[in-house]
């Protein structure tokens, strides 16, 4: 396990010291650091749980129970593609088995340039647009093939400019 | 005076571009030197319209739609502030017959109104059913939800009022409303057009349910997945509490009632309610064994109150215009309203508020137009991924708890999944399998190892290995989740499984065995 620069053990006590009076704070601390760093570094774990008098393990067992909390840094971009039912019924798996093809990844990957990662997802609430995507945070809905592309394209261009995604 | 222009905010229409239409409006307006004001509302719900664009014009509102940006130009040649008629024109939204055919009560805003705006609410009854049980005993407003005979929305269809009364006669030094805003289930989104489109009602049902069983505080525990609703949310809470509808001294009645949204992190289990209490908690979104029940020791050990966010939002309507008109909706055992959600392959998918007792058939073709792929519809899966899937034999049934119930179905949170007939069922009810696998929580060994079990069992039987001793394991396995599993989750999984292998057997290579 890698050690964690001062900084980012100041930012985490922080962060634990900001939430630990609230009645369980567990999940609402690995949020922002997650927010913060883009995932929970393993390395913080002993860091959480001794500011909330937890075992490294309970706080593990946290982190490792939940698909959203990842233990390793993102791409600079995230797509999100809905996995379930509803999106299945609008051609759902040729988008999904697409954006492998076309990212050279596959779900839970991300690409060799660190540009996107690939998640599923089971539902975005959004079945009326089947089938759905997120792409960081900002929904996609009946959205093709050539769609991805073009929003994929939007990606690599925002990056380009050194824009934010 | 300015035009009011509506373009929904609602995240189902902003994933169709309504942010780019809204500031396409605003620039073309500016251009033209027009004042206009644009509200962002919630959706209608008519999703094979948004992005719908509406303009207040007199005492009803006008609408357009689908509205993309390149329209933007022509609709303002058009005159459509000024009521004018263009290709994308669709009249008065209320006369619009998906909308006009509705019964929208716990929904009857959502879309109407600017939703973190505290005044416009009040215009629309907002507030009128809080205000009503501040002068109410507590054993009245549990009498009053009972009497409506609002059942669970989120699935099981429990009693509210029974469920408030058992938390009303715990004695507690605190007590809390748990909402349940975890929307899992494929096919559902009414929680989330609420949170997006009306979330004051939430706040308000939430805050009527604290007075009711003497509670101060609630928690909506809201899933990661709904960035937007999150948003609206605090923006609602906000605006709720600085004009006194939270905090301490409640309109007046020296009663207290705070809020406070927690995110999920991506876990299905979460959306049962013990689970959720442990992620409220801040631990692994295990199951609890039941009882104690919730309501007796629930959140932080404290007697809680577990209620989807429909059933909550339902809450002010029925105090506002009392238990019999909410009770004189529906059939049967169901009364009230549902607001039903239409998805996955159909031409006119959204959100349809009607009374208990349409047939499966009228919302699918009166309201969703049949199928998007214009091919036959072939299954259609009611409740989620832990519904039965039907088949067409079955489109008669009418909504309602107990006549779903009756044929081996569920309702669920009103979630209606339909697919063609390029459905591969065999692959569905695999799928149900996987799904259970991949988000069981792990504490009961039926649902954590019967799921991958289950999985494994379906492809040899697709594959023709051994079928009839496979689908007499898979019939065993399924008794065995759904009699031995601590929660819904393996509960329930063989509910798709069953049905899909009775109603659709020559997709798991029936006639290649007989």
């Amino acid at each position: 396990m890698s050690t964690l620069d001062a900084r980012t053990r100041e930012r985490i006590d922080s962060i634990v010291a900001a939430h630990a009076a609230r009645p369980g704070p567990l999940l609402e601390i690995l949020h922002e650091v997650q927010r913060d760093f883009g995932h929970v570094p393993p390395a913080a774990i002993p860091q959480i749980a001794q500011g909330l008098n937890l075992s490294r393990a309970e706080v593990y067992g946290v982190v490792s129970f939940y698909h959203h909390f990842r233990s390793t840094p993102p791409g600079r971009h995230r797509l999100a593609i809905c996995r379930a039912e509803s999106c299945q019924a609008m051609q759902g798996d040729a988008l999904a088995a697409y954006a492998e093809q076309r990212l050279g990844v596959r779900f839970g990957e991300t690409t060799a340039d660190g540009g996107c990662t690939l998640e599923a997802v089971y539902c975005l609430g959004n079945c009326a647009c089947s089938p759905a995507i997120l792409i960081d945070d900002e929904p996609h809905g009946r959205v093709t093939p050539e769609r991805l592309d073009a929003l994929l394209a939007e990606c690599s261009a925002a990056d380009a400019t050194g824009a934010s995604g | 005076m300015s035009t009011r222009i509506y373009v929904p905010r609602d995240s189902g229409a902003l994933s169709l571009g309504a942010e780019a239409v809204a500031r396409g409006i605003a620039d073309e307006a500016a251009r033209r030197g027009i004042d206009v004001a644009i509200v962002r509302n919630g959706s209608r719900g008519l999703y094979w319209l948004e992005p719908l664009v509406e303009v207040e014009a007199g005492d009803t509102r006008l609408a357009y739609g689908p509205v993309g940006t390149r329209d933007v130009l022509s609709l303002f040649d058009a005159g459509f502030l000024q009521g004018g008629t263009h290709a994308l024109s669709q009249g008065p939204t209320t006369q619009i017959p998906y909308l006009a055919r509705q019964q929208r009560l716990t929904c009857a805003r959502v879309g109407l109104i600017d939703p973190v705006d505290v005044a416009d609410y009040q215009r629309c009854e907002g507030f009128a059913g809080l205000r009503r049980a501040v002068s109410m005993e507590p054993e009245q407003i549990v009498r009053e939800v009972a009497d409506s005979g609002l059942r669970g929305r989120g699935g099981a269809a429990f009693p509210t009022g029974i469920k408030w009364r058992t938390v009303l006669e715990q004695a507690a030094s605190q007590k809390y409303i748990a909402c349940n805003a975890d929307e899992g289930d494929s096919g559902t989104f009414a929680d989330r057009m609420l949170m997006e489109g009306d979330p004051l009602t939430l706040i308000e049902g939430m805050t009527i349910a604290g007075f009711a069983v003497g509670a101060t505080r609630g928690y909506i525990y809201l899933r990661v997945e709904y960035p937007h609703a999150h948003r609206t949310l605090l923006e609602a809470i906000a605006a709720a509490r600085a004009a006194g509808y939270l905090g301490t001294d409640i309109l007046g009645s020296g009663r207290e009632f705070e809020l406070e949204v927690r995110v999920g992190a991506g876990a299905y289990i979460c959306g049962e309610e013990t689970s959720m209490l442990e992620s409220l908690e801040g631990r692994r979104g295990e199951v609890r064994v039941r009882p104690p029940l919730p309501a007796v020791k629930g959140l932080f050990g404290m007697p809680t109150v577990v209620n989807n966010v429909v059933s909550l939002a339902t809450v002010p309507v029925i105090l506002a215009r009392g238990a019999a008109f909410y009770r004189d909706y529906g059939v049967g055992q169901s009364r009230g309203t549902l607001p039903v959600q239409l998805a996955g392959n159909l031409r006119r998918g959204g959100l349809v508020e009607v009374a208990f007792g349409p047939s499966l058939r009228e919302l699918l073709y009166d309201f969703g137009g049949g199928s998007a792929s214009g091919r036959p519809l072939r299954a259609v899966q009611v409740g989620g991924p832990l519904g039965a899937y039907l088949p067409e034999s079955q489109f008669d049934t009418p909504l309602d708890y107990e006549a779903l119930a009756a044929i081996g179905a569920l309702l669920g949170h009103g979630g209606v999944v339909a697919f063609d007939d390029t459905v591969d069922m065999a692959r569905m009810a695999r799928f149900a399998m996987q799904f259970c696998a991949l988000e069981s929580c792990g504490k009961c060994t039926p649902c954590r190892i019967g799921s991958t079990r289950g999985a494994e069992l379906i492809d040899r039987i697709i594959l023709g290995q051994g079928r009839e001793q496979n689908l007499r394991t898979l019939a065993d396995l399924c008794e065995t989740m759904q009699h031995g599993s601590l929660c819904g989750l393996g509960g329930m999984t063989p509910f798709p499984v069953r049905s899909a292998l009775q109603h659709f057997p020559e997709d798991f290579g029936a006639t290649r065995a007989h």
